[in-house]
C-alpha cells in the first residue's frame, strides 16, 4: 500500500465555491450479505471539514456504510478514497480515521486518561505531549480535570464525551459516529447535538454521522442523505431535501407530510397543474416535479406547518393553493395548535398553526379552508404501496 | 395523637397487618431452608467435626478420639510432611501452568471463531469428563506404560532409550494432572474471552492497535480474571489430588492427598490427617483471599 497521495490520482469535486478536496468518496460501492445487498451501489462525495449524515430507518444501510468506510467491513465491490487514497482494503488500524461507537466501547480496564491516549500511545507519541493533548481535549468535551475516573463511573453523558474525545485527541482526517446519541435521554441528547456541532466547527474535522433521527440530523448536518434499501432517496443540505423532497420516502421519513394522489393534468411553463383524484386541482411549481417521473401519476406534498387555517368564506391569494374540509380533531401541543383536517374524499390532512396567540383555533367539526403557498408544493412519483413496512420493524 | 392503645388479640386490625408483614417476609427464608439445612449438615457440621480432630488425641488401635486441645498436631504435620507439601505446590503448579497455555488458544478459538457451533465445540471439549475419574486415570496409566502405545513407538523408533519409562514418575502425575483439570481451565478462560464485547475490540483496531497490540492491550488484560479462576479453580484441587499419584505416580513424589488419605484410612492418624487437610484448606482460602483482593470479590461470583 502507497503511503504518498499523488494530487494527480486526488478526485476533486466540481462545486460552485472554488474546488474543496474531496476528503471521502464512495464509488459504487457494494455490499452483500449472502447475496442481500444491504448498500447496493452507493456514490457519494463529502467534503473537507463536512458535517454529513447518513440517515435512514434500520436496516437502510447506513451502519454498513460507516464499517465499510472505518474499515470494518469491506464492500463486496466499488471503492471507498480518504484524501485520494484508496482505502478500500486497509485495515483499520492503518487509516487516519477514528469512529465513536454507538455504545461507546470505552475500555473497561483502563481509566479516562489511558482511554483517550490509546491511540496516542499505539502512535507512539511522547510522553509530554500525549498529557498535555489528553488534557486539551478533556477541555474541549468539557470534562477537565477527569483523567483518573473509572470509565464505569461515568454517567452516559459523560461517557460519550469521552468516547469522543478518545477519537478527537488523535485528529483524524474523518470523525465516524454511529448513532452516538441513540442512548442519551431526550433532554441531554438535544444539549449533546449543538455541543457537538460547535466541537466539530472548532477542530475542523470531517465528520460522517450515522443516525436514524430525522431531527438530530437536520440539526447538526452541513448535508445529509436519506437511505432506503442501501441505496440513495435524497441528498443535500437539511433545507433542501426537507422543502423539496426527491421521493415519497424521504417526505415521510423526513417530517412529516401530507400527500395527496393525483395525474398531472397541464404543464404551463412555470406552473404545472395536478387533478387531484379527489377532483381538485392543485399547483406545482414545475422545477419541483420529480425528475424520475413516469407516467401521470405523482402525489402531491405539503407541510403541516406551511398551511394556513382560515374559516370558509375567506378569500385566498391567486399564488396559492387551497382546498375546503372539515377539521376532526383538534390538539393543543403547547407550541401550536394540530389539526387534522378531513378532506370530502376522506383523507386526513395534518395542519401545525404556531401558537402565536393571534388566530381563534377552529374547533371540531367545523368547516374551514386550507391554503398555502404554491411555492412550497411538492410533488414526489408515488412509492410502491407494502415495501417498507418491514424494514421499519426491524 | 389520641389513637386507642393498639390491642393485640387475635382478629384486630394490627394483629393481621403484624401477620401479612411476617407472610411477606417468610418466603425468601423457607425457600432457602433445604439448601441452608444442606449446607450445614454435609459441610458446616463435617468441618467443624474436622477441626475438632485436629484437636484431639486418637487412638490408632480403636480409632477413638479423645479431645485432648492438643494444638501441637498442626505444627508437628506441617514439619513432618512439608516436602509432600511442596512436591503437590510444585506439580499443581506445572499442571496449572500447562493447562493455561493448552486451553487459552482453544478458549480464545471457540470464544471468536466458534461462530454458531461454539455449544457444540465446547461440548467436545468436555465429552471426555463425562467419564470417571478413575477410568481416565487408570487409560493414562495404559497410554503411558512401558507396553503402551506412547513408549512403543517412541522406542520403536529409537526416538526414546528402551529403559526409559514415564509411568512412576513425577511427569505422568502432572500429565494426569494437566488432563484431569483441563476443563475447569478451559471454561473460565472462555468465559472470559466470550464476554468480551466485540466493539471494544472494533474501537482497538480503530485507535491505530493491530492484532498484537489490540490482544495485549486489550483482550488480554479484560481476561486477567477469568486466568485468575481458571488458575484456582485449577490448582487447588490438583493441589489436593491423590488419584493421579495413586495411580500414574508409583511410590516415589508422594503428594499430600496422597498422605492425608494414608493418615485416616491406613495409619487411623485422625489427628493427623485432620490437620494436613485443615493446612490444605487454609492454603486454598489464602488463595481465593488473594484473588478478592487482587481482583474484587464481585468477579469471584461471576466466574467461580
Amino acid at each position: 500500500m502507497t503511503t504518498s497521495v499523488n494530487p494527480i490520482d486526488s478526485p476533486r469535486t466540481t462545486s460552485s465555491e472554488g474546488a474543496p478536496r474531496a476528503n471521502v468518496r464512495l464509488e459504487h460501492v457494494t455490499k452483500k450479505f449472502d447475496d442481500v445487498a444491504a448498500v447496493d451501489d452507493l456514490n457519494l462525495d463529502i467534503d473537507e471539514g463536512e458535517f454529513f449524515s447518513l440517515l435512514g430507518p434500520s436496516g437502510c444501510g447506513k451502519t454498513t456504510t460507516l464499517r465499510m468506510v472505518g474499515g470494518f467491513e469491506e464492500p463486496t465491490s466499488g471503492k471507498i478514497m480518504l484524501g485520494g487514497r484508496d482505502v478500500t482494503y486497509m485495515a483499520p488500524y492503518h487509516r487516519d480515521i477514528n469512529t465513536v461507537f454507538q455504545s461507546y466501547a470505552l475500555f473497561p480496564h483502563l481509566d479516562v486518561f489511558d482511554n483517550i491516549a490509546f491511540g496516542l500511545h499505539r502512535k507512539k507519541v511522547a510522553k509530554a505531549e500525549i498529557r498535555q493533548r489528553v488534557g486539551r481535549i478533556l477541555e474541549i468535551v468539557d470534562l477537565p480535570g477527569f483523567e483518573k475516573r473509572r470509565v464505569n463511573q461515568l454517567s452516559g453523558g459523560q461517557q460519550q464525551r469521552i468516547a469522543l474525545a478518545r477519537a478527537l485527541v488523535n485528529e483524524p482526517t474523518l470523525l465516524l459516529l454511529d448513532e452516538p446519541m441513540s442512548a442519551l435521554d431526550a433532554k441531554l441528547r438535544h444539549q449533546m447535538q449543538i455541543e457537538l456541532k460547535s466541537i466539530q466547527s472548532r477542530v475542523g474535522i470531517t465528520f460522517l454521522y450515522v443516525t436514524h433521527d430525522q431531527e438530530e440530523a437536520m440539526t447538526m448536518s452541513d448535508r445529509l442523505v436519506v437511505m432506503r434499501h442501501g441505496k440513495i432517496e435524497g441528498i443535500g443540505s437539511p433545507k433542501d431535501v426537507y422543502d423539496s423532497p426527491s421521493t415519497e420516502f424521504v417526505a415521510t421519513f423526513l417530517g412529516a407530510s401530507n400527500l395527496l394522489a393525483g395525474e398531472v393534468a397541464s404543464r404551463d411553463g412555470e406552473l404545472t397543474s395536478i387533478l387531484l383524484t379527489t377532483g381538485s386541482t392543485l399547483f406545482v411549481p414545475t422545477s419541483r416535479l420529480p425528475v424520475d417521473l413516469k407516467g401521470k401519476a405523482v402525489k402531491v406534498g405539503v407541510r403541516p406547518e406551511k398551511i394556513s387555517i382560515a374559516p370558509v368564506g375567506a378569500t385566498v391569494a391567486s399564488n396559492r393553493n387551497s382546498l375546503r374540509g372539515r377539521v376532526r380533531v383538534s390538539t393543543f401541543t403547547g407550541v401550536g395548535n394540530q389539526y387534522l383536517v378531513e378532506m370530502p374524499s376522506g383523507t386526513d390532512i395534518t395542519v401545525y398553526a404556531q401558537n402565536i396567540g393571534e388566530e381563534l383555533a377552529p374547533r371540531s367539526g367545523e368547516e374551514v379552508l386550507l391554503s398555502w403557498p404554491v411555492e412550497h408544493t411538492f410533488a414526489v412519483t408515488p412509492m410502491e404501496s407494502g415495501s417498507d413496512s418491514e424494514e421499519l420493524e426491524i | 395523637m389520641d389513637q386507642p392503645l393498639p390491642t393485640d388479640h387475635p382478629g384486630s386490625v394490627d394483629h393481621k397487618r403484624r401477620l401479612t408483614a411476617l407472610r411477606k417476609r417468610l418466603p425468601p427464608y423457607l425457600l432457602s431452608l433445604p439448601a441452608g439445612l444442606w449446607l450445614l449438615l454435609l459441610f458446616i457440621v463435617p468441618l467443624l467435626i474436622m477441626l475438632s480432630i485436629t484437636l484431639k488425641t486418637c487412638s490408632p488401635a480403636s480409632g477413638v478420639c479423645v479431645m485432648t486441645w492438643n494444638w501441637g498436631e498442626l505444627p508437628h504435620v506441617v514439619n513432618l510432611y512439608h516436602p509432600q507439601f511442596i512436591t503437590s505446590l510444585v506439580f499443581a503448579a506445572i499442571a496449572t501452568v500447562i493447562d493455561l497455555v493448552i486451553s487459552f488458544p482453544i478458549a480464545y478459538w471457540i470464544a471468536f471463531y466458534g461462530g454458531r457451533k461454539k455449544n457444540f465445540f465446547l461440548i467436545m471439549l468436555l465429552v471426555p469428563f463425562f467419564v470417571s475419574f478413575i477410568i481416565r486415570t487408570l487409560v493414562w496409566e495404559f497410554i503411558l506404560s512401558n507396553n503402551g502405545i506412547v513408549l512403543t513407538f517412541l522406542k520403536h523408533n529409537h526416538l526414546a532409550p528402551s529403559n526409559f519409562h514415564v509411568l512412576g514418575t513425577g511427569l505422568a502425575v502432572i500429565a494426569g494432572l494437566a488432563y484431569n483439570y483441563l476443563p475447569f481451565t478451559a471454561l473460565p478462560l472462555y468465559v472470559a474471552l466470550e464476554r468480551i464485547d466485540r466493539r471494544v475490540l472494533n474501537a482497538a483496531y480503530d485507535l491505530y492497535a493491530n492484532r498484537r497490540a489490540a490482544f495485549m492491550r486489550v483482550i488480554l488484560p479484560l481476561t486477567i480474571p477469568g486466568i485468575f479462576a481458571a488458575f484456582l479453580l485449577t490448582f487447588i484441587p490438583a493441589f489436593g489430588d491423590y488419584v493421579n499419584q495413586e495411580i500414574l505416580g508409583g511410590t516415589s513424589n508422594t503428594m499430600i492427598g496422597t498422605v492425608i488419605q494414608n493418615l485416616f484410612l491406613i495409619d487411623s492418624d485422625y489427628a493427623g490427617g485432620a490437620s494436613l487437610s485443615v493446612v490444605l484448606l487454609i492454603i486454598s482460602l489464602l488463595g481465593i483471599w488473594l484473588y478478592a483482593r487482587l481482583l474484587g470479590s464481585r468477579t469471584i461470583e461471576e466466574y467461580l
